[in-house]
């Protein structure tokens, strides 16, 4: 019942943003673009943040590995689909050789250590001129047709891996892997103990957190027609990721999909209304989450929330009552 | 009887102590053993040596004829030599049921999640907890956790189960209750090596009694000739306490 509803919830979801091109102007489309990136790379995230406990700071560079991928592909003549494949398989590969290397590390250390592979990729990225342009970046070949027809494709290609990865953390969620994720999220020693592969896990939950993210950096690449490596390997990107998911409610299925939507909800009223404190709102919401929200938007028991505030007011009125 | 477990020589140093030096011994299928010696002897260094918590720095660890000292914990457990720790090491947020389905499922081999939750049922059962099975493991006290570990580890079909202090803390009618299940396990055919402080405990249901100081073996044999040896007086018991087990022996 509770997964159907699940499921039917993420459906409606995915028809809402399939129907704008159909309705809504081309402002509107872009943002249902970056809702439906963001949703895939929060979903990713979960894999090793939600279910596994793993504070992964890695997303940009994925992401951004993904951009090159493709970009570079596609420019020595790789067919467009082919191309955005080779950038996939490529980001899966790089993260299961790192995830080998870095996973021996904890907590705090292993935050400081992916978010250091972001810096390290991009640093790479701009040194290694010859291959990717440097600090100038690399123009990206055009996708074909008008600038409405394009985005259309943008956004079901997006939308098509946004299914997958939902449907991957679904199958995840209820198998064995995932029950061996979630044992080493609560206790990895006693994981190990009761016979849970623990490294292994870790290295699949970790790739599973890379393979999308490429896909989508291939197909934004392609999409903007532009990258260069401070917009690909972004920090902001990299922080954004996670607060959405923990906004949501981390190792939930709906949970990274509800926050994302939430998130950019927010951003674009405040990026409306208060133009300067744009940056300023990633913090707020950071704040918020760690002192009123531990468990996120999802984990909210919202009937005793309800029934404590009815509470809160019935006593209230009566008190102003006895008053006046 | 056929052999189960033996150590070869077994030694283990942090930095520059000791802390398990040259010990040999070996497990028969089915018996029950006690591991007694003082506070920082070795003895939950020896159970991590055994399950592949920490490599061994030197000697040879053969369970069931193959030589595994080089194991990982992950492996020992899917082969059959679970422990308990001597802080119980619960997954929080689980229920009860989900800890010992954890169980079942990545050191028993259940090829399912349904069918691990079967077996876990039983295995509540069998330790008396299935009425808490849906309640989350952090909330149980005491003595029930140590049970749930219990239930965790026969979940993962052990042929030997390795138990560190699974009595601290609990009172006298508790202990009763918790040497009852251990008997119940032994039945089963487990063989068991149960770390105990208590030596009313360890003498009333161990076969043979191993006795470890400093890191090494100082005696082993069965319970009566290993309470009167005088390296075990001496180290561990005190005379006193000697003396008044034998006395007690005496009126027996
Ligand atoms: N991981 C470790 N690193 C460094 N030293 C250790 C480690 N584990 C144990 N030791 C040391 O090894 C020695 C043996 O400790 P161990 O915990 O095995 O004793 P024990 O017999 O289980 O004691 P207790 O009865 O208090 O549980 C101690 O001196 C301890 O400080
Ligand atoms: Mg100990």
């Amino acid at each position: 019942m509770k997964q159907l509803l699940c499921f039917g919830a993420f459906a409606l979801w995915v028809a809402m943003i399939a129907a704008t091109p159909l309705l809504a102007d081309n402002y509107t489309i872009r943002i249902a673009i970056s809702v439906s990136m963001f949703s895939v790379m929060a979903v990713s995230w979960n894999f090793i943040g939600g279910f596994t406990g793993y504070p992964s700071f890695s997303t940009a560079a994925f992401f951004g590995i993904g951009c090159y991928a493709g970009a570079i592909a596609q420019r020595n003549g790789v067919p467009l689909v082919l191309a955005w494949m080779f950038a996939t398989i490529l980001v899966a590969v790089f993260a299961a050789l790192l995830g080998a290397i870095i996973l021996r590390l904890k907590g705090h250390y292993f935050a400081i250590g992916s978010i250091a592979i972001v810096e390290l990729t991009r640093l790479i990225t701009s040194s290694w001129g010859s291959l990717t342009g440097g600090g100038d970046g690399l123009n990206v070949p055009l996708l074909q047709g008008n600038p409405q027809e394009v985005a259309g494709l943008v956004l079901y290609v997006m939308l098509g891996i946004l299914v997958l990865a939902f449907v991957t953390s679904v199958y995840v969620d209820r198998s064995r892997l995932g029950f061996g994720l979630k044992c080493i999220s609560q206790n990895e020693d006693a994981a190990n103990m009761v016979g849970v592969n623990t490294t292994a896990f870790k290295i699949v939950a970790y790739t599973l957190s890379a393979v999308f993210c490429g896909a989508v950096g291939a197909v934004y690449a392609s999409w903007v027609g532009y990258i260069d490596p401070t917009d690909s390997f972004s920090i902001l990107l990299t922080l954004k990721v996670p607060v959405m998911v923990l906004l949501g409610g981390a190792g939930t299925l709906l949970g990274p999909i509800l926050g994302t939507g939430v998130f950019i909800l927010l951003e674009e009223i405040f990026w409306a209304n208060f133009l300067e404190w744009n940056r300023a709102i990633l913090g707020g919401i950071i704040v918020f989450l760690i002192f009123f929200l531990p468990n996120g938007l999802l984990k909210i028991q919202y009937l005793q929330l309800y029934a404590a505030v009815s509470r809160k007011l019935s006593i209230g009125s009566s008190k102003s009552g006895a008053g006046s | 009887m056929t052999e189960i477990l033996r150590l070869e020589n077994v030694g283990k140093q942090f930095g520059g102590i000791h802390a398990v030096n040259n010990v040999s011994f070996s497990l028969e299928e089915g018996e029950i053993i006690g591991l007694i010696g003082p506070n920082g002897a070795g003895k939950t260094t020896l159970v991590n040596l055994i399950t592949g918590v920490h490599p061994l720095s030197s000697g040879k660890v053969i369970f069931a004829g193959e030589d595994v000292s080089r194991q990982q914990a992950f492996q020992a457990a899917r082969r059959g030599l679970a422990r308990t720790f001597q802080i119980v090491q619960p997954f929080p947020k689980m229920t009860v049921l989900e800890n010992v389905a954890a169980g079942a499922m990545f050191g028993g081999g259940s090829t399912s999640v349904q069918e691990a939750m079967v077996l876990a049922r039983e295995e509540l059962e069998f330790v008396g907890l299935a009425h808490v099975a849906d309640t989350a493991a952090s909330s149980l006290a005491l003595p029930n956790r140590k049970r749930l570990e219990l239930a965790k580890s026969l979940a993962m079909r052990p042929k030997v189960l390795l138990l560190d202090e699974v009595n601290a803390g609990l009172n006298a009618t508790e202990i009763d209750g918790a040497l009852d299940l251990i008997r119940k396990i032994a039945a089963r055919g487990v063989t068991i090596l149960i770390i105990e402080h208590l030596m009313k405990v360890v003498l009333s249901i161990s076969q043979r009694i191993l006795v470890l100081h400093h890191g090494e073996l100082i005696a082993q044999g069965d319970p009566r000739t290993v309470i009167e040896d005088p390296q075990v007086v001496e180290a561990y018991l005190g005379s006193k306490f000697a003396a008044r087990v034998k006395a007690e022996s005496h009126h027996a």
